[in-house]
């Protein structure tokens, strides 16, 4: 009698499995729903939502990182949740609050943990990647003694994570080769409030924007120990800055070749900058509003640029060899969030207050697709499970 | 009483006068929209906070209305938060803090 509910089990796991051809993870991708706490799990290549996973928290401000094997995606909420969501079964694995605020976060290159950039408490913690267990906790303290917010929290490969002290002031490079003692480099000075971060698709540089001056702050990485120093210093030129109504985000903005296009803060304006030349200014590219996210297409030959409100009715196009715009697309109301698919090309832009996703081909810029989505936010394929600071 | 202080008195009560012109419902559900969605933003969709403070009534509490009717629309210098004044009237910027001052639902 014992065993025959096992082969009951047994049995409709089979017809489970049997059901449902198995399938690989490479092309699906999330769609956070702000405003519901939920997430769509999207088919990149037949353009559809799979499914809804729902019971996130506040994901009113929310990022996602991959496991190698493209099929969990790490939800980090403005609450200090994270979820661990399985694409293949489009489930919520598992679910801890880790903080009371935060900001987002990164994995390491091997997979194995998790970062979380918090704002309440200011810090970063770790965790182990398959079980949300903690296993390091960084506490935010600068030079002054003081508590700050972390932001601009990325991985630059191995084990590392470079993340932003935005009260204090200071980049921080943490290794955690051995979780049970991080080896923490930190660097003060380097600025006034930095609001965000990115690492260059190669993990070279780290560079912080800065919102309380006028330039960049860069560390190459290679750099025994890495120098901070300033780019694109003064690129206001003592003009009154134009107010901000969104900070510009950093992750996942554009490298084309060896070029690099940066948010001016306060600008309407696109700053390029070549690495070939240390990082000096080589453009400005006028544009509609404040820029928000500018993401290059996966060829390099264009940049997709999108803007802070009231400019956030639509996404311009850059053509990298002119550095001119060459299009301008209105996709939707409250343009949020564009993501590639890597090798097609195909644009997924998220409309919050008109309720889509809309799916545009990347070269003729045909709308190929429109989802209905609520309110949707950041769009995340599981192809950044490959890519540095990502 | 100076010339000044009376001036700033008038607008004072200007503005005050102004707070206690209700937006109709329709621009109410605009602006409770911009609420969430643009300040939320910064001071997340729950206003729980985020690089900006919180704005709920406990945080807020204590705090000068009109004082955070000025922040509302002329932002604060050296901060990134911005002027919403091309974007609300003054009665608008009253009504928004008020909601916030009693708590959203």
């Amino acid at each position: 009698m014992k065993g025959w509910p096992v082969v009951v089990l047994v049995g409709l796991a089979f017809v489970g499995v049997a059901a449902a051809e198995p399938r690989g993870s490479g092309d699906l991708g999330i769609v956070i729903e702000r405003a519901d706490g939920s997430v769509l799990v999207v088919d990149t290549s037949a353009r559809r939502v799979l499914g809804r996973i729902a019971g996130l928290g506040d994901l009113s401000h929310a990022a996602a990182v991959f496991s190698p094997d493209q099929r969990y995606a790490y939800v980090f909420g403005r609450d200090g949740g994270l979820s661990r969501l399985d694409l293949l079964e489009q489930r919520l694995d598992r679910r801890i609050v880790q903080a009371g605020n935060s900001i987002g976060g990164a994995i390491s290159g091997d997979g194995r943990l998790v970062a979380v950039a918090n704002y309440e408490p200011g810090g970063v913690r770790i965790f182990d990647a398959a079980t949300l267990e903690r296993v390091a906790d960084i506490p935010a303290i600068g030079r002054d003694g003081t508590r700050s917010k972390v932001v601009g929290l990325e991985d630059y490969g191995r084990r590392r994570f470079a993340f932003s002290l935005y009260d204090a002031g200071e980049i921080w490079l943490a290794d955690l080769a051995d979780p049970q003692s991080p080896r923490i480099a930190r660097f003060s000075g380097i600025g006034r409030l930095p609001y965000d971060g990115l690492v260059t698709p190669d993990g070279r540089y780290y560079l912080a924007g800065l919102f309380g001056e006028d330039g960049l702050v860069l560390l190459d990485l290679w750099q025994q120990p890495p120098q901070p120093r300033r780019i694109l210093e003064g690129y206001g030129r003592g003009e009154e800055p134009l107010p901000v109504y969104k900070m510009p985000h950093l992750e996942g903005w554009a490298q084309a070749g060896d070029l690099l296009f940066l948010p001016a803060v306060g600008r309407h304006e696109l700053l390029v900058v070549d690495r070939r030349q240390g990082f000096a200014e080589v453009a400005r590219i006028a544009v509609d509003g404040q820029p928000v996210f500018a993401v290059a297409r996966p060829d390099g030959r264009q940049v997709w640029v999108n803007f802070a409100f009231p400019a956030n009715d639509r996404v311009q196009i850059v053509d990298v060899p002119s550095l001119a715009t060459v299009a301008t697309l209105n996709p939707g109301k409250a343009v949020l969030h564009i993501e590639f698919t890597p090798r097609s090309g195909e644009a997924w832009i998220s409309a919050r207050d008109s309720g889509s996703v809309v799916v545009f081909d990347g070269e003729s810029l045909v709308e190929l697709a429109r989802l209905p989505a609520r309110s949707p936010s950041g769009i995340f394929f599981t192809a950044r499970a490959n890519r540095m600071g990502f | 009483m100076p010339r000044g202080a009376s001036l700033v008195a008038v607008l004072v009560l200007a503005a005050a006068a102004a707070g206690a012109e209700e937006p109709d419902p329709a621009r109410q559900a605009e602006l409770l929209h911009m609420l969430r969605q643009d300040c939320g933003s910064c001071h997340g969709m729950r206003l729980s906070g985020g690089l900006g403070p919180p704005l709920s009534p406990q945080a807020l509490a204590g705090k000068d209305r009109e004082a955070l009717v000025a922040i509302v629309l002329d932002g604060v210098p050296g901060r990134p938060m911005p002027p919403w004044r091309p974007y609300l009237s003054e009665g608008e910027a009253f009504w928004l803090v008020d909601r916030l001052r009693e708590g959203l639902r």
